[in-house]
């Protein structure tokens, strides 16, 4: 049915319509501009279906209430504004008790009426999930990186799976987050799948991950929303919500380590790595046979749990990744030549002020290294897939 | 009684012209105006802050602002918007017309209501001088730990605070006093329930100061000693607490949202009965209404903090609060509709802008309440949906608030009148540039667009409603340059119409007295006999309730037989003016300054330490009042 053939029979009914058209227009600015992938309003998970139900239900009680108080005020400027050459006076009224009683009422019930299921979804998606089927993460917040181990998939040495600034996970698993900061406070934040959790040094905080079954082989986006400085727009993440075969695939290739090279041009930048980059980056190298972890170890504590606080993202499978600098940057060969040429002109950083003996980092030096320098060393970190 | 023009005992009270009078006034109402003046620039500075900000942000990726610079414009425009522009704007009109409303001379402590302005000038310079000296605060202007407490060899997050610290001072005084001036310093008759509601919720904001302030200066000592003195309450690698920086912060920053607020609708509560003609719905509802918010307001605070991981038992608790403090501010919403329902309204300037407070207050209230669904409040937390909503609070209400009252006291000032079609022009555009700015930041924050970001990314989906915004802003702009040439016309180019005692047919006690009114006020101090006094004394009702002219026109609270005569005010004494508050403020932020640049710092703060006592001493031993030769 047309608009056009709906007017008529509601014409004479201005309230009504007058409803529609309000919410058609805010319906319509909404989707102006498209709702892009960070939207917390089209969720893809069982958690964020019950916020996003929670917040239709109230958003829709606050459209009726606002109509009706703007409404009445309208029509009370419009109806009483003094007119040309009023000579009355109004009534002297001032006050109702009965009137202020009952409209101090209707307000507390209508929240009452909120509160109960708000309180119901608080303690459901606030308990951590329990059970062996669900994935443990734990999380590091840094600045300006997230740093993400999976406490239960080990090597054959029990080193277990740690990745930076990409985060995998299985559709329709349930991940339990356990997070905490090696700096300042940070927010993880994945609108899509859930509201954000704070990420408090000293302590940990948990959030859980329900992403659909369907949601597998899509990259959702994240970002950090507590403000934790220079770098703060950039500290983004992506989440690959595999299949659950894709992700037992990726993390079996995770597990593994990186081939030292072979070849001349390989073998001089990876004395290179092994002489500079390792000063904060790790990487597990096979040699020879003899697999070893290059880079400085690094924990933290908090709570009862140990989170890994490395100085800089683990590079073993730096070449599998599709973004680097905290997912910002496309992990192409341009991209990464630029970035190990001058880190600060494609990030806000300030590495002057880093101390690498007591894990003070502020971002990437720029070592002056030479153009072939840079290229074989790009080349050495994209063979690491 | 002699008649003799230069009458010794008033002309030592703070009449003089020139910049020397205005340093040592201890008039109220002098004071009163350099709030309102030292606010109105400071807004100009935060305004030009924001749009700056607006501008990196009209679209995506852009490079106008280098991420530094733009941490440090958005902290300092929260900053200044919040401590140099709102709570002075409200203490502007506290200062003006608290004493006029309760039929006083003065304030209950005139020179401690100097040095309170004076410290609140010096503090806000002092922040403001950090831009010349290596950078202005970037650490938001809630200032988290343990982010604000980590470069502790760049000084621009003790610039943030010392000043916050030495502004609380300010604020505290001022407090004191304004809750001495209504206890002890009321006419005869003005009973706490006959008092205007504009007096009521500066009281509310004068009690909630003064308890919440002790908490957050506790948590400002905490964190300047942490960067300078190698404390460690925040560390969390050595077992101090993040989190207790955000609960002493927000124990007293939410309150703070109430101070920012009530004043605003206080001044509304004056606004609407006058240009309704109608006495206000349900005064005692609202009274107690602002009272209860008060008192609930100290219980919300954690609502700040609903993704920091506090556990749902707490977020519950402060979640259902949340809730209930919705109810009171409901309240006072539904009796301002009331007051105007069956009115006779006339819509001039003031009664616009009191209208569209009303308007706007209502999205931010509503936009409130969907903060305390925790849940949902997960995903709006420090995104642009927040933002939407404490502007809608605090410029769509607060704001409009203010500014309805200064062109409803305008007249009272400078006894002109501002131009209505210049007033109107700058409504409108003020009303449209505001929703065109903030309106599309709920979208943008339901669509994930966090806040205190530099840049973002194209593919993000915002970039539309962020060009929109950036245009509102520059409409805003444009408002604010059509209300400062009103402004400009009507006084300092007289050009504005004489405005005469009671331009509006007021209900309150400063129409009854001259534009602008003599420095003692009252040349005999009124008798009150009910609330809205004055319009009772032109008004009485007749058998249908309706109000009904019952003086002359000539109705000024002014006895027989003294009229224009300067004979009748000879007795009068005001407090004279003293250079001692200013001095002793100085020194005090000699001292702040000193307390940057530790250890030789601690010289200055010697200083400063020997000016503020000097200044105190001095004042405690000098008679209030000049003898008279």
């Amino acid at each position: 049915m047309s608009r056009a053939e709906a007017e008529p029979a509601t014409s004479h009914r201005r309230g009504p319509r007058g409803v529609t058209w309000l919410a058609s227009l805010v319906l319509f600015l909404a989707s102006c501009g498209g709702s892009g992938p960070q939207t917390s309003l089209e969720p893809r998970s069982d958690i964020g279906r019950t916020i996003d139900g929670l917040w239709d239900l109230v958003f829709w009680i606050a459209v009726v209430i606002f109509i009706l108080v703007q409404g009445v005020l309208l029509v009370s400027v419009f109806r009483f504004r003094e007119r040309k050459g009023q000579e009355t006076e109004p009534i002297q009224v001032h006050g109702n008790t009965p009137l202020e009683i009952t409209w101090t009422i209707i307000p507390a019930v209508i929240l009452a009426v909120i509160a109960v299921p708000t309180l119901q979804a608080l303690f459901d998606v606030r308990t951590p999930p329990t059970g062996d089927d669900v994935l443990q993460v734990q999380v590091t917040g840094h600045q300006w990186w997230w740093e993400f181990e999976y406490p239960d998939l080990v090597d054959g040495n029990g080193v277990p799976l740690v990745t930076a600034n990409e985060l995998h996970i299985p559709a329709g698993a349930t991940v339990n987050l356990s997070m905490t900061s090696t700096d300042v406070i940070h927010a993880f934040w994945v609108p899509v799948l859930n509201g954000k959790r704070d990420v408090v040094p000293g302590r940990i905080t948990n959030l859980t991950l329900d992403p659909d079954a369907d949601l597998a082989g899509e990259v959702l986006s994240g970002q950090c929303t507590e403000f934790c400085g220079l770098a703060h727009a950039d500290m983004r993440l992506k989440v690959f919500v595999d299949s659950p075969a894709e992700f037992n695939r990726w993390a079996a290739g995770q597990l593994g380590s990186a081939a030292a090279p072979t070849d001349e041009d390989l073998a001089s930048a990876f004395e290179l790595f092994s002489a500079t980059c390792t000063a904060c980056h790790q990487a597990t190298v096979v040699s020879g046979g003899l697999v070893e972890t290059l880079g400085p170890d690094r924990f933290i504590m908090a709570g009862d749990l140990e989170f890994r606080s490395s100085l800089a993202p683990n590079l073993t499978h730096f070449g599998g990744r599709t973004t680097f600098g905290g997912a910002i940057l496309a992990n192409d060969t341009q991209h990464l030549a630029a970035w190990i040429d001058e880190p600060a002109a494609l990030k806000p950083m300030d590495p002057d002020r880093n101390e690498v003996e007591a894990g003070f980092i502020l971002g990437m030096p720029d070592y002056g290294l030479g153009a072939d320098e840079i290229d074989q060393l790009v080349a050495l970190l994209q063979s690491w897939k | 009684m002699a008649v003799t023009t230069e009458a010794p005992v008033i002309s030592r009270s703070p009449g003089g012209k020139g910049v020397w009078a205005w340093m040592t006034t201890v008039d109220h109402k002098r004071i009163g105006l350099l709030y309102g003046i030292t606010a109105v620039t400071f807004f100009f500075l935060g305004g030009l802050e924001a749009l700056l900000i607006r501008l990196q942000l009209a679209g995506p990726d852009l490079e106008l602002l280098s991420p530094a610079a733009y941490n440090q414009l958005f902290t300092m425009h929260g900053l200044t918007m919040v401590f140099l522009v709102i709570m002075p704007v409200a203490a502007a009109f506290t200062n003006y017309f608290l004493p006029i409303l309760i039929g006083a001379r003065d304030v209950a402590f005139p020179r401690l209501n100097a040095m309170s302005y004076w410290l609140f000038l010096f503090s806000g310079l002092m922040i403001y001088s950090s831009f010349i000296f290596g950078g202005a605060p970037d650490g938001a202007w809630v200032g988290y730990a343990p982010l604000s407490s980590q470069l502790p060899e760049v000084v621009r997050m003790d610039f943030w605070s010392v000043g916050l610290l030495l502004l609380g001072v300010a604020s505290i005084a001022a407090s004191a006093n304004f809750i001495a001036t209504v206890f002890v310093m009321r006419a005869p008759g003005m009973t706490m329930l006959r008092m205007p509601v504009f007096v009521w919720m500066v009281l509310v904001v004068a009690f909630l100061l003064i308890f919440s302030l002790p908490s957050v200066t506790i948590g400002l000592f905490q964190l300047f000693l942490d960067r300078n003195l190698g404390t460690l309450f925040y560390a969390a690698q050595a077992g101090g607490d993040p989190l207790l920086w955000q609960h002493l912060f927000w124990v007293f920053g939410h309150p703070e949202v109430y101070v920012l607020m009530l004043p605003a609708m206080g001044i509304v509560s004056e606004v609407l009965p006058t240009f309704s003609r109608k006495p206000l719905f349900g005064y005692p509802f609202i009274v107690f209404s602002g009272v209860a918010i008060g008192f609930i307001g100290f219980g919300v605070w954690s609502h700040h903090m609903f993704t920091s991981g506090m556990g749902p038992i707490a977020e519950a608790g402060f979640g259902v609060a949340t809730m209930i403090i919705a109810v009171p501010t409901g309240v006072k919403i539904f009796n301002w509709v009331a007051t105007t329902w069956g009115g006779r309204i006339r819509l001039q300037t003031p009664m616009l802008f009191a209208l569209a407070f009303i308007g706007m207050f209502v999205i931010g209230g509503l936009s409130g309440v969907t903060h305390s669904i925790i849940p949902a409040d997960t995903q709006q937390h420090d995104t642009y949906y927040v933002v939407a909503h404490f502007h809608y609070v605090l410029f769509g209400g607060a704001m409009f608030g203010y500014v309805a009252g200064i062109y409803y006291w305008f007249p009272k000032w400078t006894g002109r009148m501002l131009h209505e079609g210049l007033g109107k022009l700058h409504f409108w555009l003020m009303l449209i540039g505001f929703n065109l700015t903030f309106g599309p930041q709920h979208i943008l924050g339901l669509n994930g667009m966090p806040r205190r970001i530099y840049t973002y990314g194209e593919g993000m989906g915002w970039s539309f409603w962020n060009l929109m915004s950036t245009v509102g802003a520059f409409v805003i702009f444009v408002s604010f340059v059509v209300f400062l040439w009103n402004i400009i016309r009507t006084h300092w180019m007289a050009k504005g119409i004489p405005g005469g005692d009671d331009p509006w047919d007021g209900r309150t006690l400063e129409w009854s007295i001259s534009s602008p009114p003599p420095v003692h006020n009252f040349d005999e101090v009124p008798i009150v006999h009910g609330l809205d006094e004055f319009w009772h004394r032109k008004y009485g009702e007749d058998k249908d309730g309706r109000a009904v002219r019952i003086a002359s026109d000539r109705d000024r609270a002014v006895p027989d037989g003294f009229e224009d005569d300067e004979t009748g005010v000879e007795d009068i004494h005001m407090p004279s003016p003293s250079y001692y508050p200013i001095l002793a403020s100085f020194g005090l932020v000699v001292g702040g300054y000193g307390l940057l640049y530790l250890p030789w710092g601690w010289l200055g703060v010697g200083a400063g330490m020997t000016l503020t006592l000097w200044g105190l001493f001095g004042w405690s031993l000098e008679p209030i009042t000049r003898e008279a030769h």
